[in-house]
């Protein structure tokens, strides 16, 4: 359900993030790596965007343009209605940012972290302590309230740390790959909160690299690729084209797989080809009969979920693994610079 | 969970009081309070830092009186004389570590998060400093202690000491500055801790342990016009009522006009590069 204030109602209304035209280059003129290229989105109030692509690809960029931390070299970008680069202050007081890193103190325990962020948060001095209270209690946290974050396992920080967005209420939220580095099940757990989050009616700008997630969490998803985004729909039809499994099928040659692509009317990924199915036995066997048609044998074959490179070859006719290898090769390096700078921290 | 918890503002008590326009600088002030808690809280958390807080005065003073004092000739008491010095060397040390707090912040997620909350950003710094002055104000007096403790006496009216820890703060809050800038620049922890060693020999290259007469003519010039002699010159004069050679003092205005002026400069200059670099490096 979507919440809307009747005092604000006008043509972008609806609308809770939008970008257009955005464009970000890093580094010194002589070795000036670009990292996005024109990138257009909107995010519906209420909405749960995913904005899906491999490392390197723009997510990070774009959430620092969207949440006020970056300002882009072109383009524009409004959250609710609100410039972020010329009303950046007041961005603020509608956004929260979860960042791919944990933005909590490893020697503050839980609870003292959440009250600093309340606190910044300028949440009224009465209401810290509840709120901090209610929210400890939300995550699950209340046991490790009082212990230094030190101590947590990594999906007790991601926790903490969405807890620590959702203190003032914001209207829009952003998180940046929340659930990279965990294991399955704070994975599922995480999924969890974020659903609660969303079902009452926060607006959610999400970037991830996994497709089950965005397939999971997100009613729209939009493929990032090279700085800009190349396909857009809902998780049900970008399912329809990528298909809920795929029949994978590996040749000895080029030649032969080229000659089964073209007889079944399938983009080729060198070697390897891949069929959509919905993983039923008589649709497989038909499949697979249509192969052998071919007199062409595999060398091997499967049938598994789709990855990000399966959605990639189907939409885009290429896979991210080879966007990323030629395309952004210097925002893998940015990506890298980045990496290492928290890894020495 | 309960709809409660997680539903979007509605005009409850706790959403977000009215935004800064009005509430500027109750904010600010709040905001920093907010900030100064936290670094001090991170100090104290952090075991190198309490140790080196308390061990390096102690074993700087023991060094300084027991293994070198025998063999110096400075005209006066050796405690006497390097006292002043051994607090200097020790709060500048202490001071130039905020680098190294400065630069998890920014090398971590937390400054990111702080720049996405409708605050000014920059009092996540201005927490480092207070913090800073607080941490090496305990270390002084750690090292005065054990100076008492050896044998030290200051000749100090009450206006003298005040003075004195004034000029003390002074100095910490230049290096702690100058710290700052560096953490804000410094991509790396080793990159951030470079500049506490240089910190920790500055001192010696001054008039703080030994008199700069005894020095090479070409460091000695160096060593009688860097700002960290006019910083002992001062606080040894209004302490111990001595120069660098251990005679009297008879006017000590020029030095102690000199010593505050290099101190709020640097003071100056490094917290307006540390508050343009942090800005800058928002848009890296």
């Amino acid at each position: 359900m979507t919440t809307r204030s009747s005092t604000s109602r006008s043509a972008g209304a609806d609308v809770a993030v939008r970008a257009e035209g955005l464009h970000k280059s890093f580094g010194p003129a002589r070795r000036r790596t670009t990292v996005l290229t024109g990138l257009d989105l909107t995010l519906h109030r209420g909405e749960v965007l995913a904005l899906l692509g491999p490392n390197g690809a723009g997510k990070t960029t774009s959430v620092r343009i969207l949440s006020t931390l970056l300002a882009p070299d072109a383009g524009r970008a409004t959250v609710a209605g609100l410039d972020v680069v010329h009303d950046a202050a007041r961005v603020r007081e509608v956004i929260s940012l979860t960042g791919q890193y944990a933005a909590v103190d490893d020697k503050q325990t839980g609870a003292e972290n959440l009250t600093m962020m309340a606190r910044l948060a300028h949440l009224p001095r009465r209401a810290v302590a509840p709120r901090v209270e209610e929210l400890l209690t939300a995550f699950d946290l209340t046991d490790a309230a009082g212990r230094r974050v030190g101590t947590y396992s990594g999906g007790m920080r991601r926790r903490l740390d969405l807890a620590a967005g959702l203190l003032a209420h914001p209207q829009v939220m952003f998180l940046d790959e929340p659930t990279t580095g965990l294991d399955p099940r704070s994975r599922q757990t995480m999924w969890d909160v974020i659903r609660d989050v969303v079902a009452r009616g926060t607006s959610l700008f999400l970037t991830t690299q996994y497709l089950e997630e965005a397939d999971q969490l997100a009613d729209r998803i939009a493929l990032i690729d090279d700085g800009s985004v190349v396909a857009e729909g809902t998780s049900s039809e970008l399912k329809r084209q990528v298909g809920d499994a795929g029949v994978e099928l590996t040749f000895a040659t080029v030649a032969d797989a080229a000659l089964v692509a073209a007889a079944l009317d399938l983009t080729r990924d060198g070697t390897r080809l891949r069929v959509p199915t919905d993983g039923s036995v008589p649709h497989v066997r038909s499949v697979l009969a249509a192969v052998e048609a071919t007199a062409v044998v595999p060398t091997s074959w499967e049938v598994r979920a789709p990855t990000l490179d399966d959605v990639f070859l189907t939409l885009t006719g290429h896979t991210a693994r080879t966007a990323r290898a030629t395309a952004t090769d210097g925002t893998d390096r940015a990506d890298r610079a980045r990496t290492e700078q928290e890894t020495a921290a | 969970m309960t709809a409660q918890t997680l539903a979007p503002p509605s005009g409850t008590s706790t959403h977000r009081a009215p935004g800064p326009a009005r509430h500027r600088v109750r904010h600010l002030v709040a905001d920093t309070g907010t900030m100064i808690g936290r670094s001090l809280r991170l100090v104290r958390r952090d075991p190198d830092e309490l140790l080196l807080a308390v061990l390096l005065p102690v074993m700087m003073m023991l060094l300084f009186v027991y293994v070198f004092g025998g063999a110096m000739q400075v005209g006066t008491d050796y405690i006497t004389y390097a006292t002043p010095g051994v607090i200097l060397l020790c709060a500048g040390y202490g001071a130039s570590n905020t680098a190294l707090a400065v630069q998890q912040d920014m090398a971590g997620g937390i400054v990111d998060r702080f720049r996405s909350l409708p605050i000014a950003s920059s009092t996540m710094l201005t927490g480092h400093v207070v913090a800073s002055v607080v941490k090496n104000l305990v270390s002084t007096v750690i090292v005065f202690g054990v100076a008492f403790l050896i044998g030290f006496r200051a000749d100090a009216t009450a206006l003298e000491w005040c003075g004195a820890i004034a000029m003390i703060v002074l100095y910490v809050l230049a290096i702690t500055w100058v710290a700052t800038f560096v953490g804000v620049l410094a991509h790396t922890p080793a990159a951030a801790g470079g500049f506490g060693f240089f910190m920790l020999f500055l001192p010696y290259v001054s008039s703080a342990f030994v008199p700069p007469e005894t020095m090479p003519s070409w460091m000695r010039g160096f060593a009688e016009n860097q700002p960290i002699t006019s910083v002992i010159e001062t606080t040894r004069g209004l302490l111990v009522g001595t120069g660098s050679d251990g005679s009297p003092v008879t006017d000590l205005g020029p030095t102690a006009w000199l010593a505050v002026a290099w101190t709020a400069g640097i003071t100056a200059v490094f917290l307006v590069a540390a508050a343009v670099a942090f800005a800058r490096r928002r848009r890296q």
